[in-house]
Formats: C-alpha cells, structure tokens, sequence
C-alpha cells in the first residue's frame, strides 16, 4: 500500500548562501493494508520528515513515493489532493483549522469532502468526539479555543473519522490520559483490522509495542558525511 | 476530466515593463488556486487578463463552457465574453464597492445578474435574493438597504452572494480578505470554503496572505515581477518552498 | 418673413440634423449623437426639440407647441412665437391642424395621424443613466441589448413602494430592440407612443437626436408579476366631464378644495364647445 524506493530528500538555503542540506537518503520502506510500522531514530533522526514525504507535504528529491499506486513524489497536485481525500489520511501534532467553524465539522470535514452527507458525517463525528471524552458542550465551539490535549483528541477524531486504506499517525497518544491513549490504541487496531496500512510515530514505548507490527530505524536513510 | 480553464503562455506588456509573462496552468473543475506575490509582481493584471478585464498581449485562456466545451475567451466575442462574466464567471472585487452598486438595496444587488439572464418574476427574484442573504449570513430583514448601510464584512459578504446567485462555475477573487478585521476574515473565509464545497466552484484567488492560502487554496503559484517562480500543492509550497523568492516570503511572515 | 434664416437655424445644420433625424429613424430608438447649437434660451427649456422642429419645419407647415399639454403656458407660448418670428409659419392650438407639435411631458389626447410629427422636448435621454454613470458603459450596454440593469430600476421601485412607483419618464423597450426614454411623459400616455405619426426626440444639452417612426412596436418594460399599468387620476375632468383624458390637480384655496381638468387644454376645450360639461363646469364658464 505504501511503497517508497530509494527517497531522497536535501533543503537548499537560498538566502542563506544557498546553502544545500541534505536531511535523507536512500529512504525505501512497504507497507502492506493491515500493517503498522513504527519509526524509531533518535530526535532529528527524520521520522516526521519521512512522513512529510510521503504525504507529499514535503518535495522529495529523487526516489518514488507509491500510496496506492500513485507517486507522490512525482503527482500533480489534484493527484495528490484526491489521494489524500481518499486514500491517505494524516494526523499531525498540530491542528490547524479554519476559526470559528465548531469542533464538530471540523471532525465531519473529512467525511463532507468524500461526499458524505452531513447528517451522516455529524453522527460519525460525535460518536468520535465522544469516544475521546470531548465534552459535548465543546462540540459547538472552534478547537481553537481548546486546551492542548482536547486540540489533539479533536485532531485525532479528524483524522479518524473517514477510513482511510493508508493512515500516518504522528505522536497520536502524546500528552493523553490513560483512558483517552486506550481509546486511541483502540481506533489504531481497528484501522489494521480493516486493512489500513498505517506508519506511526510513537514516543510512548508501550503504545508502540502494543500496534507496530515491526520498526524501521530512520537513522539508516541518513545522509552519509561527505566522503 | 478535462480542465476547467487552461491558460497557456499568457502575457501582457506595459509599455516595456512587463505586467505578467510566461503563465501557463490547466484549472480543473472544483479546485482553488491561489496566486501569491507582493505588490507589483503582476498577480492582479494576471488575474484581470484572465477574467477578461484585461486584454493580454499573448497567449489563450481557453474556458470549457457548458454549451459549445473549451473556448479561447481572448478570441471569443465580446458579447459572449461578458455574458460569461454574469453566467459562469464571478469576480469578487477587494473593495466591496468597486462590486456593488452602492445606491441599490442588498436585494436589487444580489438581484441584478438574475435580471441580466432574463429573470421577470419580482417574486421570484427578490426570493431567490432573500435565500441568498441568509446564506452569506445577512439577515433578510436587511433586504431593502442599501450597502453603504452595512459594515465592511457584510458587504464584502453581499458582493459574493451577488456573485454567486447564478451559480457561475469559476470565481476569480482579488485580495477577498483585504481590509478586513481578522475576526472578520477568519468568517469570511469559512463562508467561502463551505460555498465552494457546496456549489463545486473552481477559485483563483489573488492575495498576499499566506494564512489565507493555506486555508481556501489547493495549490499554490507565487509570482515575482510578472514571472511564474514556483507551483504547487499549496502545504508544499508553504512548508517545503523551493524558490529562494518563495523561502524569503515564507520565513517573512510574523508568527502569532 | 423676418431677417433670420427660415427657423432660425443656418441650412448646414439644419442638414446635419435632418441626418440625425432619419438615422434616428432608421434604427428606432437608438440615439443618434448630434452638434447641438447654442439656442437663444437657455438648456431646459427645450433647445433640443427647438432645433429638431426647425430642421422638420417647412414654411406650408402649421405648428403647434404644448408645455405639459397646455398651449398657453410660458414655455409653450415662447417657443411658439420663436417660430411665429423666425420662420414665419402658421400656428394653431388646436391638434387636429397642426402638421408638427412640439411637446414637453405630454402626447395630445386626440389621435395623431400619418401626416403630422410629434417632436418631444428630451431632458436626459440616456435610461441607464442614473444606475450606470459611465457613458461608454451604458453605450456598450445599449450595443449588447445587457438591459438588465433597467429591471433593477424597477425592482428598487417595487421593493421601495410595492408598486412600480415610476410614474412618467417610464422605460420602453423600440421595435424588441433599444431601450429608451420617451422623455418625462407621464405613463399614461405609454401606450399612445404606438401611433400612425413620426415621434421625433430632441436632447440639446446631452447632444442626442432618437425617433420612433409610425406603427412601430413600443413596449412599457415590467415584471410578470408587476405588470405595467397606464395609470391616471381616478377622477373625470371638472371642466369637460373627460373620463379617458389624463388629469392635472388643481388646489383650489386654503381649504383643501381641489379640481382635476384635463392637462391636455385643447382636448378640454373642443369638447366644452361640443357641450360636455363637468362637475364644475358651469362656474368655470361664469
């Protein structure tokens, strides 16, 4: 389902002496639907880099990037943005989202834009919502004004709520009670148990012996020093 | 699918001073495009040759119409031309009244492109107006006032809703945020995005917000003096710019 | 015959005119651009139908002037003498008799005839103007037929009033093509304007000659749910008994006492001669 071959990745500072970094290489990772493969490396190693790439977020410089046969790397943009409606959902650290729309869209945005309809979209948002302990008096107003954790249980129904055949999880269970983290653990074994592929990075060493199936070391895809 | 607008190697000169050179892109139906630059990097006249303001020195902008499919509307008669510019095309202005007639009520604005078609049922128009307003969130007992009435943000939000009443397929936006407070903005913009949802409309939006591409566009195009410099997914082009002009623009904006 | 060229004007304008006039006619409705003269009265008092009667007006001519369907009033008697001194031509009160009316804000109650030409005294020819400021705009628009504009002059009047409040410089629509001003009438007289006689429209201060020719379709443009209505005060005339004539109000003392009679003065008169008589008929004739 995710397939990447030999990915490379390097920022080139221009206004900075155009200076050239080159933060991967040699990237080659598959994963089958049904799967979950944890990166592991060391802070900086490149994970969040890595899914950035595959999520077409950030620009690779050679290789190929297959989801669901299409090459990211090399996608139009509409490729990539019909992939990601269909087939490739992600849930960041972050939430970033229009202010002022309700907790509640936000979640059933997902669903809207596959054509769901919205009565349908709502219902599959608060059984979300709830499952994670958002308090229902919070589905009206806009994440923004949620604390950290609530953003990241909202950003987690978001990325939950349409089942996607390939999912990346970065650091779904950081900063979540116990109860919410099983919540969450749940909804991942669920995705594998329909056949999502998913890449992962957990922090939380328990939460990943629990989904991954395996790990890949992105130190490996570091560049190599200057010979 | 065949694409919505096809714009291919467009330019418009002024004088020797290049207004925009060198545009090509293909718009697909549904899709938002945002066109970012700063001031004088020739977004405007680009976006004014492409909705047929502007007469450009070179190049087609070639529109899939619903009756007789793609059409170059730079060769196109003038009357068909305007036609589209009150059926299929919109043009949401920055000034609300350089887009509205400001001694016409909110529903004899919203009303007018129905006229212009051909509508002569009063009922029927000033319903189909009275519905308009509720969906860009005025309330309909404002309906015979006149725009100088309303406070910016409503009559930026009048301006679409007299867009839209025809259900056009491609809106052409200039700087559609411009000039408003932030929590105006940030209304508008969730309008917009439903609306677009909605109604399956096709958007190039000009601006020099990047907070407002990150939200409303799929994908990205910055221009520096009248030169495309860099396309793409709009996140891409934000987070992974690879054009210094873009990276200096991107590492400009003031965090919150 | 006086010291002036006959009516006033030299033979090379008038001639220019004359070219308006008929390209005016040829394309009903569409106004013709022409070299409006300096007048020896000033804009508003009807330099445009002036110069259109003096290039229509031939010396076997009888003229005829009405201001708001009255003979006598300032404007129509000041003109009238214009002619009287300049070109030397028979003038009558009476419609039937003349060959050429001028007229301003008013179309005679009797129906015109193949054989005469009505001139209308023209304030500001241009429909759209008042919505659209912009000449070229409004010239592009005529161009394209984009009339839609004229609706939302309409609507406003609807949605202000209920009704269509527009009561006389009301818009029509010339043989389904060109939109125009048929000049301050009130709209009542509409419906008249499709007549066996030329209609020529005379614009001085805004340079525009347009015409109507005889029988040529002329229609009140409305919604299909507002549709037009020629309407009048509901009221017959207090001198003639008229009840088919469009009506002026008159206020009569402190009191409130008020008459309506017939603004058209000659309609009025030939039918008291012809023994009609109204409410208030006899005191008027004491």
């Amino acid at each position: 389902m995710i397939e990447l071959q030999n990915v490379s990745k390097s920022f080139t500072l221009h206004n900075q002496g155009s200076a050239v970094i080159p933060v991967m290489e040699g990237a080659t990772l598959s994963v089958k639907p049904g799967e979950c493969v944890g990166l592991v490396g060391a802070s900086g190693a490149g994970k969040s880099t890595l899914m950035r790439l595959i999520y077409g977020n950030y620009l690779a410089a050679s290789g190929s990037i297959l989801v669901g046969g299409v090459d990211v790397a090399k996608a139009e943009p509409r490729e990539i943005l019909a992939l990601r409606r269909k087939t490739l959902g992600y849930v960041s650290q972050f939430l970033r989202v229009v202010p002022r729309v309700p907790a509640l869209d936000v979640v059933a945005e997902p669903l809207l834009s596959v054509g769901t309809p919205i009565e349908e979209a709502r219902e599959k948002a608060a059984t979300l919502l709830a499952g994670l302990n958002i308090p229902e008096r919070l589905w009206s107003l806009s994440p923004t004004t949620f604390s950290g954790g609530e953003q990241q249980r909202v950003n987690i129904a978001r990325g939950f709520a349409y089942d996607y055949p390939a999912l990346l999880l970065d650091e779904p269970t950081a900063s979540l009670d116990a109860q919410n983290r099983a919540t969450v653990l749940d909804l991942i074994e669920g995705a594998k148990a329909r056949g999502a592929a998913i890449v992962g990075i957990f922090h939380d060493e328990a939460a990943r012996e629990q989904v991954c199936d395996r790990f890949v070391d992105v130190s490996g895809f570091s560049p190599k020093v200057a010979a | 699918m065949t694409p919505l607008l096809q714009v291919k190697d467009v330019a418009k000169m002024y004088g020797a001073r290049i207004g925009c050179t060198d545009v090509s892109f293909d718009l697909y139906p549904g899709e938002v495009m945002g066109i970012v630059g700063e001031s004088g990097s020739g977004k405007s006249t680009l976006l004014n040759c492409l909705a047929g303001h502007l007469a450009p020195d070179r190049g087609e902008v070639v529109f899939d119409t619903r009756a007789d499919g793609p059409v170059d509307t730079v060769t196109m008669s003038e009357p068909a031309r305007r036609m589209l510019g009150r059926t299929d095309w919109a043009f949401v202005h920055q000034h609300a009244r350089d887009g509205l007639r400001m001694s016409v009520s909110a529903g004899g604005n919203i009303g007018e492109r129905l006229m212009a078609v051909g509508d002569r049922h009063y009922g029927d128009i000033r319903a189909r107006a009275a519905d308009w307003l509720g969906r860009v969130e005025i309330s309909d007992a404002r309906i015979d006032d006149r725009p100088s009435a309303f406070s910016g943000g409503m009559q930026q939000r009048l301006q679409i809703a007299r867009n839209l009443v025809t259900g056009p397929r491609l809106v052409f936006m200039d700087e559609p945020t411009g000039g408003l407070d932030v929590s105006v903005q940030a209304r508008l913009l969730d309008l917009l995005r439903g609306l677009v949802r909605e109604m399956g409309l096709s958007a190039i939006i000009v601006t020099h917000d990047l907070a407002v591409v990150r939200l409303l566009a799929d994908r990205l195009m910055v221009m520096k003096d009248g030169h495309v410099v860099e396309t793409g997914l709009t996140d891409q082009v934000l987070d992974d710019p690879q054009h210094g002009y873009t990276q200096l623009l991107v590492s400009s904006v003031l965090q919150v | 015959m006086s010291d002036y060229n006959f009516a006033y004007l030299d033979e090379q304008t008038k001639r220019m005119i004359r070219r308006a006039i008929l390209k005016g006619l040829a394309v009903p409705g569409y106004q013709v651009p022409f070299a409006s003269r300096e007048m020896p009265m000033p804009y508003g008092w009807g330099t445009g139908g002036v110069q259109v009667s003096a290039a229509t007006l031939t010396p076997e001519d009888t003229f005829k002037v009405i201001d708001q369907g009255a003979d006598d009033t300032t404007n129509a008697v000041s003109i009238r003498k214009f002619f009287e001194r300049t070109a030397g031509v028979a003038t009558t009160e009476e419609t039937e008799k003349a060959s050429v009316i001028q007229t301003r804000h008013r179309i005679p109650e009797a129906e015109l005839t193949e054989d005469q030409i009505l001139v209308y005294q023209v304030p500001i020819p241009e429909p759209l103007r008042f919505l659209e400021p912009r000449e070229t705009e409004t010239r592009k628009m005529h161009a394209l037929q984009e009339y839609g504009l004229m609706h939302v002059k309409l609507y406003e009047d609807i949605s202000q009033h209920g009704a269509i409040a527009t009561s006389y410089a009301y818009p029509v629509k010339v043989s389904d093509r060109y939109v125009m001003d048929p000049s301050p009438i009130p709209k009542f007289d509409n419906p008249k304007m499709e007549m066996a006689a030329i209609q020529l429209f005379g614009a001085g201060r805004e340079q525009r000659i347009y015409a109507v020719p005889p029988y040529t379709k002329v229609v009140s443009l409305d919604f299909e749910d507002y549709p037009f209505e020629a309407s009048k005060a509901d009221h017959p005339c207090d001198l003639c008994a008229a009840e088919d004539s469009y009506l002026d109000e008159v206020i009569l003392d402190d009191a409130g006492n008020r008459m309506f009679v017939c603004s058209d003065t000659d309609y009025c008169r030939s039918r008291r001669e012809a023994g009609h008589v109204g409410r208030l008929g006899e005191e008027a004739a004491a």
